[in-house]
């Protein structure tokens, strides 16, 4: 290979005046982290939702649900990111898909609602798996101490449920970090975007691209860390998930 | 043992006079000589440089005066016969497929400048472009000062986007600057009206134009935002015997004016696959390079 090498190409100066190169990827990483902790907040509500939808016994729910987790599973992520951003204004009204592309940080929210919705149906679908699990006498036992169907979700098969799928959850998390850099597609400069940045001004591309894997690396490793500990700190003795 | 080496020092002498008393061949000379064949790099949408035809077949300005490398290289090996190869490359890719050597020549549209020339070398620049911007006419903007608070587009990455962000500080323009993906994508987002300008090689935005469905709605500013800077054939870094072979090349194409031909081919007159037609006639500062052509990544010095 005849390629010049150069490490220490992370602490000159970027051509974008805002720092070092290695800052320019640092503010990627930090885009990364806020897009990834929103979508995860937005995936984590509406997935939860939408996975109790489906084990209610009202089948209008439980339609509602199937259709929301196939709409969002079956198109792939890049696809949506781009009907979101480009497609939806257009076929909004004139004024409503105006104000929708001139909003401040446009690609940034249309990243973190996207990727949020998109991993939604994943974490529907973990959820409705861990309902699915549980004996069925735990949902007849709630029903006999008297609690409501909200009550019995809530205090019976909700906390169970959670404890169960704690671990694919895990990887769910890892996945909506990983699926930021597809907001590269719809202009948003994080970690990825940062990285192709770096080797455009610098044509440094194996250096870019190896700090973006570590930088990628390091975060998921605290992410899985965290999780362990969460696992272990809601575990209860005795249980599938105890010890 | 001092035998051994008496002979193969023997053998070595018989070797280079048997080379026809050619000077030892190196690096990409040597390659092509031996495995007969010269890859070229293309791109398949830097429209008229190098692009896809309607047969998807690599054709473009800067093909075609690859395709004067390859017969000179021809020549100075004395070939009967070269096979070119190509091979499909994106800005993401040309660096590593040129450092592993997949690729000996790229012929796009690579802007040639100091950076970059600490990890590859080019031959002399074939044309030269500054950076202006694609605006719709029915906006009204005149000068770069009409962009004041407006939101403005540029390819993440670019040369460009950095003379913008300069451009916005120095002016205090107080324009939101997005960065897009790609030209296309930057080119969408002012044809939808996410922004009011994008900025950008004045070259490709010309191309661009001609390729929407409404040529007649855009125009490209007058204002500039860098001086012209120029684009060069990338070949690798450190390979003196083939940059000189591909420079004297390149050095006859453009003072015999053969290159002025070419030029008008792609530039001022209909090309495929859609009959577009860029009517962009030749620079001055251009005609300038052609007749003394250089391979300096300095702006200031095609005056």
């Amino acid at each position: 290979m005849n390629y010049n090498w150069n490490w220490g190409i992370f602490f000159q100066p970027n051509p974008m005046g805002t720092g070092t190169y290695l800052d320019m990827l640092l503010s990627g990483l930090v885009l990364t982290l806020e897009t990834a902790v929103l979508a995860w907040i937005i995936a984590l509500i509406t997935g939860s939702i939408v996975g109790v939808m489906r084990t209610l016994p009202s089948k209008g729910a439980y339609w509602f649900g199937f259709c929301y987790v196939e709409f969002f599973r079956n198109m792939p992520l890049l696809v949506q990111l781009f009907l979101w951003f480009f497609v939806l204004p257009e076929i909004l009204p004139k004024a409503a898909g105006l104000w929708l592309k001139q909003l401040p940080n446009a690609p940034f929210w249309t990243a973190a609602i996207g990727i949020g919705l998109f991993m939604s149906a994943r974490v529907a679908v973990q959820l409705q798996a861990g309902i699915g699990s549980l004996p069925r006498g735990q949902k007849m036992a709630a029903t006999a101490l008297g609690l409501t169907t909200v009550q019995g979700y809530r205090y019976v098969l909700l906390p169970m449920a959670f404890r169960i799928i704690l671990p694919p959850l895990t990887s769910e998390f890892l996945n909506t970090i990983k699926n930021t850099a597809v907001a590269i597609t719809i202009g948003l400069l994080e970690l990825t975007g940062q990285a192709r940045s770096m080797q455009e001004f610098s044509f440094q591309v194996f250096e870019a691209f190896t700090a973006a894997t570590i930088l990628y690396l390091l975060v998921n490793a605290v992410v899985v860390t965290g999780m362990r500990f969460l696992e272990r700190w809601v575990a209860i003795p005795g249980y599938i998930t105890g010890k | 043992m001092k035998h051994f080496r008496s002979i193969g020092l023997a053998l070595a002498a018989t070797f280079a006079v048997s080379q026809a008393g050619a000077q030892e061949l190196t690096g990409t000379l040597k390659n092509i000589k031996d495995t007969g064949a010269i890859t070229l790099g293309f791109r398949d949408s830097s429209i008229p440089f190098s692009y896809l035809d309607d047969n998807q077949k690599p054709v473009g300005f800067a093909m075609d005066i690859c395709y004067k490398i390859v017969d000179a290289v021809k020549k100075e090996l004395n070939l009967d016969k070269l096979e070119v190869k190509l091979n499909p490359v994106t800005s993401a890719t040309r660096i590593p497929l040129m450092a592993n050597g997949t690729i000996d020549l790229e012929c796009g549209s690579t802007t040639n400048n100091a950076e970059r020339q600490k990890q590859v070398a080019f031959t002399n620049t074939h044309f030269l472009t500054a950076s202006r911007y694609v605006f719709k006419k029915s906006s009204g903007l005149k000068s770069i000062d009409d962009l004041k608070g407006k939101t403005v587009v540029s390819t993440a990455g670019t040369t460009n986007i950095k003379q913008l962000t300069e451009a916005n500080v120095e002016k205090k323009l107080g324009a939101n600057i997005i960065p897009a993906k790609d030209h296309a994508e930057a080119f969408l987002m002012v044809e939808t009206d996410r922004a009011v300008a994008f900025v950008m090689d004045d070259i490709l935005l010309a191309s661009l134009v001609a390729g929407s469905k409404a040529p007649d709605d855009y125009a490209v500013s007058k204002d500039a935002f860098s001086k012209p800077e120029p684009y060069g054939i990338m070949l690798r870094k450190d390979d003196a015997p083939f940059k000189k072979v591909v420079d004297a090349a390149t050095a006859a194409l453009y003072t015999s004016g053969e290159a002025q031909k070419i030029y008008d081919k792609w530039f001022t007159a209909k090309i495929p696959p859609k009959g577009l037609n860029l009517n962009t006639p030749i620079s001055s500062e251009l005609k300038n390079e052609f007749a003394k052509p250089s391979d300096s990544p300095n702006p200031d010095d095609y005056k």
